[in-house]
């Protein structure tokens, strides 16, 4: 009976939070239309979220388009299609690695900042401190990072894809002696832009959106205290990797056709 | 704030960055350049078969691009498969009695259409009909064919023998 | 205009199970200093934060220039908040904004003054809460005693009509207390404002009081002005004005007897 109690309470719990984070959301997109007129705190968030997050995302880029390169090698070299390596390194990254692993790589770097930032501004009585001053933080000081994450995603992953094909071209025709000139053509004929490179770009676009929520909801709905922050801080990362994989499912099962 | 230019040059230049990957996904990475969707104009051509033929698939004639494969139906009183194709305006001199095939790029790849030119003085126009039509090749009939032509010949084989 | 600017009339708030106030009524009266005092816990920040609009009571009526708080719309209130200050117990300062920046965002957010204007304001704020010299420090660089003043500076950009201090002297050394009720006094006299200070140091809010409510267990036990309280009848009221270890309010948390709980010998 004790536990059939904690699972039910456990169930409350986890819609309470649901319904919590989609009002959140509502008040968020509201708020949001004030925030274009000072467009000096959208540019602030996208510094600190965007380019402080380039390094990372084009060096983690390289690395996977490098690997991609290796391991494709060495599994079409035995069908003797090893011209194909282009458009297996350029699939992998523009449909499923680019988008998937930036918003991974964007909940770890700047995600887990947000969390604990907006968290130590609630903890802090900072975010209280505006409400009282009669300035919604919603507005003033969520929605611009919610934008800035939603505009630095899509870019983040499409420089992880551009940077990942170069890094698997280094790889693939520089250093295993692929034809370049295969590389390309086959990249071009067998990658559409429609299916493949625009579907990846719609994907990266909903986790954007999906990575900047969650970071932003954990942290203001954490328990203002160092525990409370520090807990939620994990969450946004926990919870961004799942929902990205699990929205990753959905869309590519309703892309796939 | 002294370090506002810095921080309006690197989000911009970030910006700046994010844009040209795209860019670089669309023009390098992908087939977009290939449709450099010049102004061209309808043929119909009519298939008993079209295998795996899909929209946006190249036309090329003697090996070249010529236009692509603009929209695919079905005819239920005939049924045939009606394709409709968009030839570039700059082709505009193929002869009345050209023919039109469906090829397979390699073994394995993407099916295409391929024109081949015949000899009439007169060219084709907007939304005529190629009347000469070669339908795909399906591995599956093929095979079928092989086999039963072998199963023929075997049998020839063993009645010539008796 | 009356002469109460904030009136509580049955105000009934709940937290969890706990009940924080039950049947509350009180009156601050405008140009004054009035305090509320009592022990830790009695929820005397939850009543700023009532009065402020950001806890919506369980029943009764919050009252502040005419306008009941709880039924306010968002922009109404917002706009009700632009003429409250609040001094919050950490000073709540904008951690990644300067002393200068954080006094000058109630006025940039707020008017479309020009830059030059903002700049004098600001200064004008600084220099009456001493400070003005420290107009480029980050927060993180001041001590808690400056970060209040600096607060205060912020709370009084706008010129409101009241400010609520959240504790004003809790955890500060003898000089910055002294300071800190120096300048609430100076403060409010000088610009005819209405203030609600929060505390349960007693000494110090006496000296500038004109009239204290002393709460407990979510009721008020007594009120007037300090002289008069010194004089209460109330026992519990004496206990607290002059912080007598033991009295109504025991010593102990509410525990089985002594000595049973010794020879039990059940674990902790």
């Amino acid at each position: 009976m004790n536990w059939l109690q904690q699972l039910g309470r456990a169930g409350l719990n986890f819609f309470e939070r649901l319904g919590r984070g989609h009002i959140f959301l509502f008040y968020v997109l509201a708020g949001s239309p004030g925030m274009f007129i000072r467009f000096r705190l959208l540019l602030q968030q996208l510094f600190s979220i965007g380019v402080l997050s380039l390094l990372i995302v084009a060096v983690a880029g390289l690395f996977v388009g490098m690997v991609l390169g290796l391991q494709g090698y060495n599994t079409l070299v035995d069908f003797g299609s090893e011209e194909s390596l282009g458009v297996m390194v350029a699939l992998s990254l523009v449909q499923e690695l680019g988008p998937v692993l930036t918003a991974i790589l964007f909940a770890a770097r700047a995600g887990t900042s947000l969390t604990a930032e907006i968290g130590l501004m609630k903890a802090t009585e900072q975010l209280s401190g505006m409400e009282m001053m009669a300035v919604d933080p919603l507005q003033r000081v969520i929605a611009p990072r919610f934008w800035a994450g939603f505009i630095s995603v899509p870019l983040l992953a499409a420089i992880f894809s551009a940077v990942g094909v170069f890094g698997g071209y280094f790889v693939g025709v520089g250093l295993l002696g692929v034809d370049e000139g295969a590389f390309w053509s086959q990249i071009q004929s067998r990658v559409d832009f429609y299916d493949d490179v625009l579907n990846g770009i719609i994907k990266s676009v909903v986790f954007g959106f999906a990575a900047s929520w969650i970071a932003l909801y954990e942290g203001y709905d954490a328990v203002p205290t160092s525990e409370g922050v520090s807990r939620a801080t994990t969450r946004t990362v926990v919870h961004t990797s799942l929902v990205v994989l699990g929205l990753d499912v959905i869309m590519t099962a309703l892309m796939f056709d | 704030m002294f370090h506002n230019r810095t921080l309006e040059i690197s989000v911009g230049i970030f910006v700046a960055l994010g844009l040209a990957a795209i860019f670089i996904l669309a023009i390098k990475v992908s087939n977009l350049s290939n449709f450099s969707d010049a102004a061209g104009y309808p043929l119909e051509a009519r298939f008993d078969n079209i295998g795996g033929l899909k929209v946006q698939a190249p036309v090329t004639m003697a090996g070249v691009r010529v236009g692509r494969v603009e929209q695919i139906g079905f005819d239920s009183t005939t049924y045939e498969a009606v394709v409709m194709l968009k030839i570039n305006n700059e082709y505009n001199k193929l002869p009345l009695d050209s023919s039109a095939s469906i090829f397979t790029s390699g073994l394995l790849g993407e099916q295409y259409i391929a024109l081949e030119a015949g000899g009439d003085p007169e060219y084709l126009k907007a939304n005529d009909h190629l009347i000469m039509t070669q339908s795909a090749l399906v591995l599956e009939q093929l095979i079928g064919q092989f086999l039963f032509k072998t199963a023929a010949e075997g049998s020839d084989k063993t009645e010539g023998g008796q | 205009m009356s002469e109460v600017l904030v009136r509580i009339r049955g105000l009934s708030f709940q937290r969890g199970s706990r009940m924080i106030f039950d049947g509350l009524d009180l009156d601050i009266r405008r140009g004054q200093v009035t305090a509320i005092m009592g022990p830790s816990g009695t929820g005397k920040t939850t009543l700023l934060k009532l009065i402020g609009g950001q806890l919506r009571p369980l029943a009764g009526t919050i009252e502040v220039d005419g306008e009941n708080v709880a039924q306010l719309s968002r922009t109404k209130l917002f706009q009700l908040r632009k003429r409250m200050g609040m001094l919050f117990q950490s000073g709540a300062l904008l951690t990644d904004l300067n002393v200068f920046d954080n006094v000058a965002f109630p006025v940039r957010e707020h008017t479309q003054l020009p830059e030059e204007l903002v700049r004098d304001l600001v200064l004008m704020k600084l220099e009456a809460v001493g400070l003005r010299g420290a107009r480029g420090l980050m927060p993180a660089e001041l001590s808690g005693g400056m970060a209040r003043r600096v607060a205060l500076a912020r709370a009084i950009a706008l010129d409101p009509m009241m400010i609520m201090y959240d504790e004003p002297f809790t955890g500060q050394d003898p000089i910055s207390m002294g300071v800190l009720v120096e300048l609430i006094h100076k403060i409010n006299k000088a610009l005819g404002l209405t203030s609600v200070v929060v505390s349960h140091d007693v000494a110090e809010t006496a000296a500038i009081a004109d009239y204290i409510y002393v709460i407990s267990n979510g009721k008020v036990v007594g009120h007037g002005s300090p002289d008069e309280l010194d004089r209460s009848g109330s026992e519990w009221v004496q206990q607290f004005m002059k912080g007598l270890p033991d009295g109504p309010v025991p010593f102990h948390f509410p525990a089985r007897d002594y000595a049973d709980d010794l020879l039990s010998g059940e674990k902790c």
